[in-house]
């Protein structure tokens, strides 16, 4: 019953998609600054040369086997985001993902970006899928003291006492399992939050499983994690479980050594994911109130090191989805000598935090100045209202 | 009802230690308890774990590379196999309170000598254990102490050293701190061997006199020229010290508190006890193992069973106690590094230098969920020694046992641990489902142990066994 988008139909409530390239993506290598001679100059090695690019204009363009990225660019579904990062970038990839995670430089911190956003979602955590994690652990940008989020390791098989193989068995024994946990007068603060939070999990769980159930789809995804994540992104948001932020990442992008083959696959693999992504959402007109942010931690620094590239700063994001205006967006980092900082690192042209700004503000609705630690100036990447 | 002195004594080695295989628990059991105590108190009358096994295993651990998960896979095969319980306990509780991450150095050398270091001065005086911290590479990295210059002072570990490693904020002034900052300056580290092409290797203490103010310094009062070592003297003559200490010891042994920052606006739940504590550090000058033996043998401790959340790492150790897992070096350790970092304690990583925050915050959804299936998955495997051992004590008479003996039998054997009447409803409920146990045949003997495994198996998924 696919009807296409109605100016006049409800808005749908926005969700957003949150995609971490772990390690430091080569932001140059991903969208390459083709006539530039410093570029070449400086990575003898790890340079994608002028006839392989996919050109996007007159001096950039994207990494050969970011085709389908491309694709998604030309048709005006992409911002690409240059030279995002802040003042000091950190080259520690915990310590810089911490930063990404909590918007706190200074200091650490404990509460995540995106858990307080759920908590602004959902005050009482009434669902506990207000925000979905794939992967094992919650990400520190999920957590905060009090939020409810859940992580999914494998939607097909989440849940509790999953160690136990025979399902018709593990069935009978979460029914123990919630006897046990059932509320007790009397037993403590600490027995009555167990009692709960175990409720809270096998209630999660309950609901998630109509996810695999509900979907088909004629999409065939390419065998890999993040096109599998993406996947379960569109099979959880599908069954309109209320979920408003999900959470996954791609890992494997610390290029120190053999970058040239190992970049190309993975950036193959999240444009090629993030393509079969927007069009499963587009077969089950799900597009519309979906939009992906993908970052990573830092970029790589100017010159290579004759197999690789080290740890350094001034990154890019993008933004994706059908809401989305596409172009490019702040300006790209300076690769004259003379800008470069800490010897050979790109000086970030526009603050990470203006870009959650600019999706809490302008795409979920929520006042950002909280969440992010204040002001910063954001872009304008959605298409206007009507338009 | 479970035999008390079993119970007494299982809470001991739960407390102590990371728990007990039921051999060990019954040989403990049949001696008394202040020798056991004793015996603890003093680990170098044991004898230490034998790692050569181990080396040939994993040889990666010696390899000098960067791989936390591996060195944290060791320290669980110690916590499991350690003839020597309190002396990793204690490397632990200093981990907890000393909280210095991997994260920020990303060195694992000196983190395992960081770690080592605990295990060998964790029940010595606290004024060797201060002296010893300060002088520790990991330390003086992760609080910038190699920053802290003659010329140009930089706080971060002179204040941590008074408000969250002795005597905890309200106790001093901002004046002081900058003075314990001038006295520590030129405590710093050599410069390791270079990453490439050598690999990873631990540093050295090394203090220069050229970086080191020497001018008059007033602290708490005192004025001198001090160095560090008189400042550590006077901060460990402290009560506040002393109180401080002895809460965490409180915390980590006895039952949950409050997380620390609240520590300065709500007053200990036991008073008593935390005075108690007090007089022993304060009449031993500050012996640990002092504190520890008045701390196992008195009243408020042996009283305290079940009142604390279990650490990932106790849940993790504990769960491979009961089950035997591990008893025997095999490969797969890394995977008990990720299985506790995904319950939210990644070892030698605490999130912050506040360090892990402990009782109920634990616990979510995710965590739960992991902390479940993680013992679920151990205690099902019903080939597993230590639930051979369960099968064999069920079966041993040949006879019949009735539901609910079905069930005693097993919690007894699990701990032994107290459930509520909920938790016993529904394990009776599991355990009448398919009527008395029998061995009369083979085929009764391989269903009977079947539903042994199933009932460990909701044992180890309730409320109660994620209390230590």
């Amino acid at each position: 019953m696919a009807v296409s988008a109605n100016v006049t139909s409800k808005k749908k409530v926005p969700v957003l998609v949150v995609v971490q390239l772990s390690g430091g993506n080569d932001f140059m290598n991903t969208l390459v600054p083709f006539t530039n001679g410093v570029y070449y100059d400086s990575r003898p090695l790890v340079r994608i040369p002028e006839d392989k690019v996919l050109p996007i204009g007159d001096t950039l363009g994207f990494h050969p086997s970011a085709a389908p990225l491309r694709d998604l660019f030309n048709a005006g579904n992409v911002a690409m985001v240059q030279g995002i990062g802040y003042e000091n970038s950190s080259r520690s990839h915990f310590r810089a993902m911490d930063i990404w995670h909590t918007c706190e430089p200074h200091k650490i911190a404990t509460e995540g970006w995106l858990a307080k956003v759920i908590r602004l979602l959902d005050p009482e955590g009434a669902n506990p899928l207000t925000g979905v994690s794939f992967g094992r652990g919650l990400p520190r940008a999920m957590a905060a003291p009090g939020v409810t989020a859940t992580s999914v390791d494998n939607l097909d098989n989440y849940g509790l006492l999953t160690p136990v193989e025979v399902a018709e068995q593990r069935q009978q024994d979460l029914q123990f399992f919630k006897r046990m946990y059932t509320p007790a007068i009397g037993t403590g603060i600490v027995m009555d939050y167990l009692g709960q939070t175990g409720q809270g999990v096998l209630t999660g769980a309950e609901l998630l499983k109509a996810a695999p159930r509900q979907y088909t789809s004629t999409v065939q995804y390419a065998d890999n994690p993040i096109a599998k994540a993406l996947r379960d992104v569109v099979r959880v948001h599908t069954a309109n479980l209320g979920t408003r932020v999900f959470y996954t990442q791609h890992g494997g992008y610390d290029h120190h050594a053999q970058e040239v083959p190992t970049h190309a696959r993975l950036i193959g693999e999240v444009s090629g994911a993030l393509s079969s992504f927007m069009q499963d959402l587009r077969e089950h007109d799900a597009a519309d109130n979906v939009t992906v942010l993908v970052f990573s931690e830092f970029g790589r620094r100017m010159k290579d090191n004759g197999s690789g590239t080290d740890h350094g700063s001034g990154g890019g994001a993008w933004i994706v989805g059908d809401t989305v205006k596409g172009g490019l967006y702040a300006e790209y980092p300076s690769l004259a000598p003379v800008d470069w900082l800490n010897g050979e690192d790109l000086r970030h042209t526009i603050d990470f935090r203006g870009i959650y700004g600019t999706l809490l503000q302008q795409w979920m609705e929520i006042d950002p100045t909280e969440i992010v630690g204040g002001v910063y100036e954001q872009i304008r990447p959605f298409k206007t209202v009507g338009a | 009802m479970a035999d008390d002195r079993l119970a007494l004594m299982a809470h001991l080695l739960r407390r102590a230690g990371v728990g007990a295989s039921r051999e060990e628990l019954e040989a403990h059991a049949a001696r008394p308890y202040d020798e056991v105590v004793e015996e603890l108190v003093n680990p170098e009358r044991s004898p230490e774990i034998d790692e050569d096994l181990l080396q040939r295993y994993y040889p990666q651990l010696f390899a000098n590379q960067d791989n936390p998960g591996s060195w944290n896979g060791r320290w669980f095969y110690r916590m499991v196999n350690t003839k020597r319980p309190l002396e990793e306990k204690m490397a632990l509780f200093w981990h907890h309170v000393f909280a210095t991450g991997w994260t920020k150095s990303e060195h694992t050398p000196t983190m395992v000598a960081h770690i080592e270091m605990f295990r060998q001065h964790g029940l010595a005086n606290f004024r060797t254990l201060l002296l010893e911290l300060s002088k520790d590479p990991a330390m003086i990295y992760w609080l910038d102490n190699c920053e802290n210059h003659s010329y140009e002072i930089n706080e971060n570990y002179g204040r941590e050293l008074l408000e969250l490693f002795s005597m905890g904020i309200g106790n001093y002034t901002e004046t002081d701190i900058k003075n314990v900052a001038r006295a520590f300056t030129g405590w710093t580290f050599e410069q390791p061997v270079p990453l490439y092409p050598f690999g990873h290797y631990s540093s050295k203490f090394v203090f220069k006199p050229e970086d080191h103010d020497d001018g008059e310094k007033t602290f708490l009062g005192e004025t001198g020229r001090f160095n560090g070592e008189d400042i550590i003297d006077i901060i460990v003559r402290q009560e506040a010290t002393a109180r401080f200490v002895c809460r965490h010891l409180y915390n980590f042994f006895v039952a949950d508190e409050p997380q620390v920052p609240a520590w300065s606006v709500l007053p200990p739940q036991d008073p008593k006890a935390v005075d108690a504590l007090v007089t022993a550090y304060m009449e031993s000058d500050a012996d640990i193992r002092s504190v520890m033996r008045a701390l196992f043998t008195s009243d408020f401790f042996k009283a305290a069973r079940f009142t604390r959340v279990k650490s990932p790492a106790e849940l993790i150790v504990g769960t491979l106690k009961l089950t035997g897992d591990y008893r025997e070096i095999k490969p797969g350790l890394i995977q008990l590094h990720e299985a506790s970092r995904v319950m939210g304690q990644m070892l030698m990583d605490p999130p912050t230098v506040e360090g892990w925050h402990t009782g109920k915050e634990w616990i979510d959804g995710g965590t739960l969920t992991e902390r479940i299936n993680f013992a679920v998955g151990q205690v099902q495997d019903v080939t597993k020694p230590g639930i051979r051992y369960i099968v064999r004590r069920l079966s041993a008479s040949g006879q019949p046992i009735q539901p609910s003996e079905f069930v005693e039998q097993c919690l007894d054997l699990a701990g032994p641990l107290d459930v509520s009447d909920t938790t016993r409803g529904a394990l009776l409920e599991f355990a009448e489902t398919d009527g008395p146990l029998t061995f009369n045949t083979d085929a009764d003997s391989a269903k009977s142990e079947e539903r042994i495994g199933r009932m460990m198996t909701l044992i180890v998924a309730s409320r109660e066994y994620q209390f230590a």
